[in-house]
């Protein structure tokens, strides 16, 4: 037992004397948290628009006090005709340009019909998107102010409500993933990497010569990671809650243990990295490739699973990211209780277990 | 097993396949001798010695280091030899000191007893000055020295060295020599392989290894007589040559 603790004491060492990990571990998940909560958000948010005025009475004024009195536009410049809207776009100053055609005001209180045309730049598809919806929803309203007296005889009124994350604010996607992807790159890479690392310097051998037990070596060399991610988790967390104002309905121990039990497959994983991987440049290439990017891409994390081709759909079954990520997200923001997660829970024990079974396997294997 | 002895090997083998890579070799080492295990690069020498340190099965025959049994005792093996690989393998991020304290530690020798010997090795090889220094900072030879002060710390019955010279500088190995004379003076068996001939003179015997099999096992000096040749090295050459 006290060799066991002098092991793990010098686990410690090799982490917090190693500038890299170290950085790895704690600067990842923060820099990462903030990155994904303030920098990458599918919101929009006074995006620099033009306008182009043909007729400029009354009624377009009116409008475009509108579209500049929200926050989610700039007006930043006024051009003259259609030859300079390309001209704009070009030089990056707007990403889109409000076309309100000639005779404006005339053609509303006439025809009762006049037409305003929306140009995004697309060379960012979502954001282009996302323009185009919010301008149709502010001369939507505008429209329906002018209608105030009038009713259409058939009206169907669709009355949407967003639950769980009624401001559809991105981060509230965004943390599960990152939790995610910092807890298997902790888990995983960084002790598949310590583990190696001790192959290729010749150590391990030392140490499989010792009276340790082989498992005693894989035990002590995994602890102070099972701990360390704990840490990590507990930081993104606590992060999301006071920076994002993220909220956790559920309850924050099933939220511990479901994390526990992800680091403990993560483990696994990583130990099972190790056991075929001679230096560390291979075991970090085979956690890169073999692990974050499935994490990454097929977890559900930023792309959305459902509209995948079938074949993705069924191989990400298989990646134990996308079981969690399901699982957190039901704790933090539905607030549900394990009776609404065991199916998930299930699997992602299965997945765990198989990963140790294979890598104590694959681990003995190697001794003989 | 005879009491003098503290390694028996009998028909010894270990079979990959259909490649015998140790073919039923024979010897026995006695308490305090400095045997030289020789043979070239891929002659068996890793196989042989893997399965006498406890991590790898023999195929067949008989064999036991510090008197347990090679297939069911490795257990009290481990706990009873010392080993040091060509690689001098400590831990290049954990001070002199730390590295004593974490082996000494795996062995299960208490705190009191690993600071007297850190305090008595730090005299012996004049560490006090580098004690707290990173391991990584030290020169070879250094490295070198402390492996194996470090392979002797919890006092094994045997020392498994494994080309414990390479890539040291001639000086420094004829200083790592009267180490392991000292050590073998006080009692440990001293089991060696080197690719160094003129190293092969310092045993008290020598084996050599040709595809798995042991040709050749005596003093150097009657080595030399038997192969009629001037050198260990011309001994070497003889049989490798065939």
């Amino acid at each position: 037992m006290k060799a066991f603790v002098g092991f793990i004491k010098k686990e410690f060492y090799h982490i917090f004397r190693d500038k890299r990990s170290l950085f790895i571990l704690f600067g990842m998940p923060i820099a990462q948290i903030l990155l994904f909560g303030f920098a990458i958000t599918n919101e929009i948010n006074n995006v620099d628009i033009a306008i182009l005025d043909h007729s400029k009475d009354a009624t377009t004024k009116e409008i475009i006090n509108k579209i500049a009195a929200s926050p989610y536009f700039s007006i930043q410049d006024f051009v003259e005709s259609e030859k300079d809207v390309e001209s704009v776009f070009q030089k990056g100053k707007v990403k889109a340009v409000l076309n309100f055609e000639k005779d404006f005001s005339k053609k509303l209180n006439g025809k009762y019909q006049a037409t305003v045309q929306i140009i995004t730049d697309a060379t960012d598809p979502n954001t282009a998107n996302t323009i185009s919806n919010y301008v149709s929803a502010i001369l939507g309203n505008y429209q329906q102010g002018l209608n105030i007296d009038f009713q259409i005889p058939y009206q169907i009124k669709p009355s949407s409500r967003m639950m769980y994350n009624p401001e559809l604010k991105s981060v509230f996607m965004f943390v599960p993933g990152v939790m995610t992807i910092i807890l298997m790159l902790v888990s995983a890479m960084m002790t598949s990497i310590s583990i190696t690392k001790e192959k290729e310097l010749g150590t391990m051998e030392i140490l499989l010569v010792s009276p340790l037990k082989p498992y005693e070596v894989i035990i002590g060399k995994v602890i102070p990671y099972i701990f360390l991610s704990l840490i990590n988790a507990t930081i993104i967390v606590v992060l999301s809650i006071f920076v994002f104002k993220m909220p956790v309905e559920g309850s924050l121990l099933l939220l511990a243990l479901e994390s526990i039990l992800f680091i403990l497959s993560a483990l696994a994983l990583g130990i099972l990295i190790s056991t075929v991987s001679t230096t560390q440049q291979t075991a970090m290439m085979i956690s890169l490739m073999g692990l974050m990017l499935p994490v990454i891409l097929l977890s559900g994390f930023i792309f959305p699973l459902s509209s995948m081709p079938m074949p993705l759909q069924i191989i990400s079954n298989i990646i134990p990211a996308k079981w969690f990520i399901i699982i957190i997200k039901s704790i933090m923001l539905k607030g549900v209780g394990i009776a609404f997660i065991w199916k998930e829970t299930l699997i992602l024990l299965g997945m765990t277990l198989f990963f140790m079974v294979l890598s104590i396997r694959k681990y003995k294997i190697r001794l003989e | 097993m005879k009491p003098e002895n503290v390694i028996e090997v009998e028909n010894l083998s270990k079979q990959f396949g259909n490649f015998k890579a140790v073919d039923s070799i024979s010897f026995e080492l006695k308490k305090g001798e400095i045997f030289g295990f020789l043979g070239a690069n891929g002659a068996g020498k890793t196989t042989a010695m893997k399965i006498l340190i406890g991590i790898s099965h023999p195929s067949s025959g008989k064999a036991r280091v510090a008197g347990f049994d090679v297939y069911k005792e490795t257990e009290n093996i481990k706990k009873n030899i010392g080993y040091m690989s060509q690689k001098f393998a400590l831990y290049d991020d954990l001070t002199v000191r730390e590295n004593i304290m974490f082996f000494g530690g795996i062995y299960g020798l208490s705190r009191k007893i690993i600071k007297e010997k850190t305090k008595a090795l730090e005299e012996e090889l004049q560490l006090q000055d580098i004690s707290n220094q990173l391991v990584g900072s030290l020169p070879l030879g250094w490295k070198q020295k402390l492996s194996f002060s470090v392979a002797l710390l919890h006092q094994p019955k045997i020392v498994f060295l494994d080309e414990p010279t390479g890539g040291v500088d001639p000086i420094t190995r004829r200083q790592f020599w009267e180490m392991i004379y000292k050590a073998a003076d006080q009692g440990t068996t001293i089991f060696v392989t080197t690719h160094y001939m003129d190293e092969a003179e310092y045993c008290d015997r020598v084996s050599i290894m040709v595809n798995g099999r042991i040709e050749a096992l005596d003093s150097p000096k009657k080595l030399k007589q038997q192969f009629q040749a001037e050198s260990m090295n011309e001994v070497f050459l003889k049989l490798a040559r065939g």
